[in-house]
């Protein structure tokens, strides 16, 4: 009898959170996970009555979630967006809100893990969110975005490059898309005409370096140079790079190709550099940080490494400025990458599809997805990251990547 | 010329797994544990070394030596605190579990402390790569160093077990610890000793470890960690011989295999191996044929 009884409790709790979670996001029924507890009690019935009086008493503001990674191997990331979303957030409080209404943001960690990520989506779903910044890295992205399809809830992840992490029409993106970065990079070697023969380094167990990689390669083969060399690591020996750089010396590349974040770009130089190999190295976005974000790093190992990026904290234009100026003087004086520069933009590329749109807080999460999956492709954002940004109805952004090239420790436009 | 270079890496790679998975081993020969957080205690020894390093500007020998006393201090305190109390439980799960705990206590603690950033360590080692054969062969200096400080060790951990009282009471209680305590040997004391000797190499693996892939993260310890530990069971549990052999020969396997069968599978080839082993001879290589187990 005790147990039938604790069975039942249970039960009703379980529903009075999936309900909780219903009308705060206004989900039209596809809110399913809890589902099957659902069925069993009829004290479920007196339970959702109640839920929708927590929904209402909030209306008053914009509800931002955000999700990413704050602890763990990859809290960099997560971290970084955060604290600029923060900022961002904070300059639109204090400039008077979105149409009027303030905004409450709550980030939520998810440890690169994607079930975790699943977790912290359904609490902020509870919680009440309305719109998603998130998730910060591809993999946990893709899943999020399954969930977020389904209850038709308005996703803009500031670095999810993963082409899945945006599959439903609820879903845009900040940063570049990994096939953009790779054809990019391939098209940018062969028209500079600056190597015959490249090898690649890449990370096979991450969606975002492989993706790059197989892109790559695809548009090398209609480019005036060879690829002759694809070694790859994988997330459990990504510190030692001997045997890939002896590999891309001994197959006489003068271009090394690096599609991954700098952590293991770091490495990869000092040991190139520990073995006399000197080519050319060229980088996509997740290089940048390798000036700043590996503490001690010897920058010098760094000099004349090429990448693509879709932002640069030493640039000279008032935005940037005041950014990394605010960035720094909230974070010990840490210099932003291009995470903190995505979300940055990610808040304000929000603001303006609310305010195109003409939403208020009171309107369900599903209604203000509808109404900007329209305002999305209308408005042209100007940002950190790009001028006159725009997007298609499929959510990829349209901007241009910018090559660089670090030269005496900062970054110089090619 | 590539092969040798290989070989080279493959067996510095080797002598820091074997220098970790002794810690492993001696823990488990005494007192018949698991100590997870071993990896952690690399990853501590290396955030101490460099903020003595960078912050205060030491030599770095005066660094190498603080982070071996604090590291060994970590581990006498890892033992007595979330150890001692569970060795004599019920279930030996009790005390896995809790060593997993005080790994993840270790990696969140430094997280707190240093941030997630991965720093850069500077390394110990600088007297330049050699340039052998005309330059065909490049060695770097720290996979020379690592080797010889491998070698080192090992000699005089295997002198210390043999020709001390120290370490025949390690022996003793690795034998059976009810006669040894009978025998008015200090059974708690040896079995701190074994934590303090085997941290205090844990701290000499970090730094050697860090000085040829000098990527410090709080998690930079996990993997070296499970892999050390996977050459401990590959070359016997319990032995010291074996975790010597089964380092390098894991070192080397990884990294041969990644340059000559694929560089996707060379973590895939590494555990096959050890299956393959552990079907033939459950024991590990030297499992059962040493009879000193510490």
């Amino acid at each position: 009898m005790k147990k039938l009884l604790s069975l039942s409790l249970a039960a009703a709790l379980a529903v009075s959170a999936t309900a909780c979670g219903n009308s705060d996001t206004g989900s039209t029924g596809a809110d399913n996970t809890d589902a099957p507890a659902a069925e069993s009690g009829t004290e479920a019935e007196g339970t959702e009555a109640e839920a929708p009086a927590e929904g209402a008493a909030d209306g008053s503001v914009f509800k931002i979630g955000a999700i990413g990674p704050t602890t763990g191997a990859a809290s960099a990331y997560g971290t970084a967006v955060m604290n600029a979303a923060k900022i961002a957030v904070d300059e639109i409080n204090a400039a008077g809100g979105i149409n009027g209404y303030q905004v409450e943001f709550n980030p939520q960690d998810d440890e690169h893990d994607q079930e975790k990520s699943v977790n912290a989506y359904n609490t902020l779903k509870d919680w009440g969110m309305q719109l998603l910044l998130g998730t910060v890295t591809s993999a946990p992205c893709i899943a999020v975005e399954a969930e977020a399809q389904a209850d038709n809830m308005f996703l803009l992840t500031p670095s999810g490059s993963a082409v899945d992490c945006i599959s439903g029409d609820n879903a845009f993106r900040v940063c570049f898309a990994d096939p953009d970065q790779g054809t990019a990079s391939a098209q940018y070697i062969g028209e500079n005409g600056l190597a015959e023969k490249v090898a690649v380094i890449y990370d096979s167990s991450d969606v975002y370096s492989s993706g790059i990689y197989d892109t790559f390669v695809a548009e090398a083969a209609n480019q005036p140079f060879e690829v002759v060399a694809s070694e790859a690591f994988t997330a459990d020996s990504k510190t030692d790079f001997s045997v890939q750089l002896q590999k891309a010396k001994d197959s006489g590349a003068d271009l090394v190709f690096l599609p991954f974040y700098y952590n293991e770009a770091a490495l990869v130089f000092t040991q190139a550099a520990g073995m006399n190999f000197a080519p050319k190295w060229f980088g996509v976005d997740g290089m940048d940080g390798i000036l700043s974000g590996v503490e001690n790093f010897d920058t010098s190992l760094a000099e004349g490494v090429m990448l693509l990026t879709p932002f640069s904290s030493d640039a000279e234009d008032e935005l940037t400025k005041n950014f990394v100026a605010k960035y720094g003087e909230q974070n010990n004086g840490e210099t932003p990458n291009q995470f903190a520069a995505d979300a940055y933009d990610g808040v304000y590329i929000m603001k303006a599809a609310l305010e195109q749109a003409g939403c208020t807080p009171d309107m369900s999460a599903s209604d203000i997805c509808d109404a900007l999956k329209t305002a999305m492709t209308e408005i042209t954002v100007d940002g950190l990251t790009g001028s006159g940004m725009t997007w298609s109805a499929e959510g990829e952004p349209s901007k241009s990547p910018k090559a660089v090239v670090i030269d005496s420790g900062v970054y110089v436009g090619m | 010329m590539s092969f040798l270079s290989y070989l080279i890496n493959g067996i510095s790679l080797g002598s820091v797994y074997a220098i970790i998975a002794l810690g492993y081993t001696m823990v488990y020969g005494i007192a018949k544990m698991l100590n997870f957080a071993h990896g952690d205690v690399i990853m501590v020894g290396g955030y101490v070394a460099l903020t003595m390093m960078l912050n205060l500007n030491v030599n770095p020998f005066i660094a190498i030596l603080v982070a071996i006393v604090v590291c060994t201090v970590l581990g006498i305190c890892i033992e007595t605190i979330a150890y001692r109390p569970l060795l004599g439980a019920a279930s030996p799960l009790a005390v896995l579990i809790t060593a997993i705990g005080v790994s993840y206590f270790l990696q969140n603690a430094v997280l707190l402390i240093f941030g997630s950033n991965p720093k850069s360590f500077q390394s110990v080692v600088t007297f330049g790569n050699l340039n052998l054969a005309g330059g065909a062969l490049v060695v770097s200096d720290e996979a020379v160093v690592t080797i010889l400080t491998c070698v080192v060790i090992m000699v005089a951990l295997t002198l210390f077990i043999n020709k001390t009282k120290a370490g025949q009471a390690m022996q003793a209680v690795s034998e059976d610890k009810g006669a040894a305590r009978l025998m008015g040997i200090n059974v708690n004391g040896t079995i701190a000793l074994t934590f303090a000797i085997g941290s205090g190499l844990a701290a000499v693996a970090g730094i050697l470890l860090l000085s040829s892939y000098p990527s410090l993260t709080p998690y930079t310890g996990s993997m070296p960690g499970i892999k050390a530990f996977v050459a401990a069971v590959f070359g016997g549990i319990g032995s010291i011989p074996g975790a010597l052999i089964g380092g390098i020969l894991l070192g080397v396997i990884e990294i041969l295999g990644r340059a000559y069968i694929s560089s996707q599978l060379a973590d895939a080839i590494v555990f096959a191996v050890l299956i393959v082993v552990l079907l033939v001879k459950p024991t590990g290589l030297l499992g059962k044929t040493v009879q000193e187990k510490v």
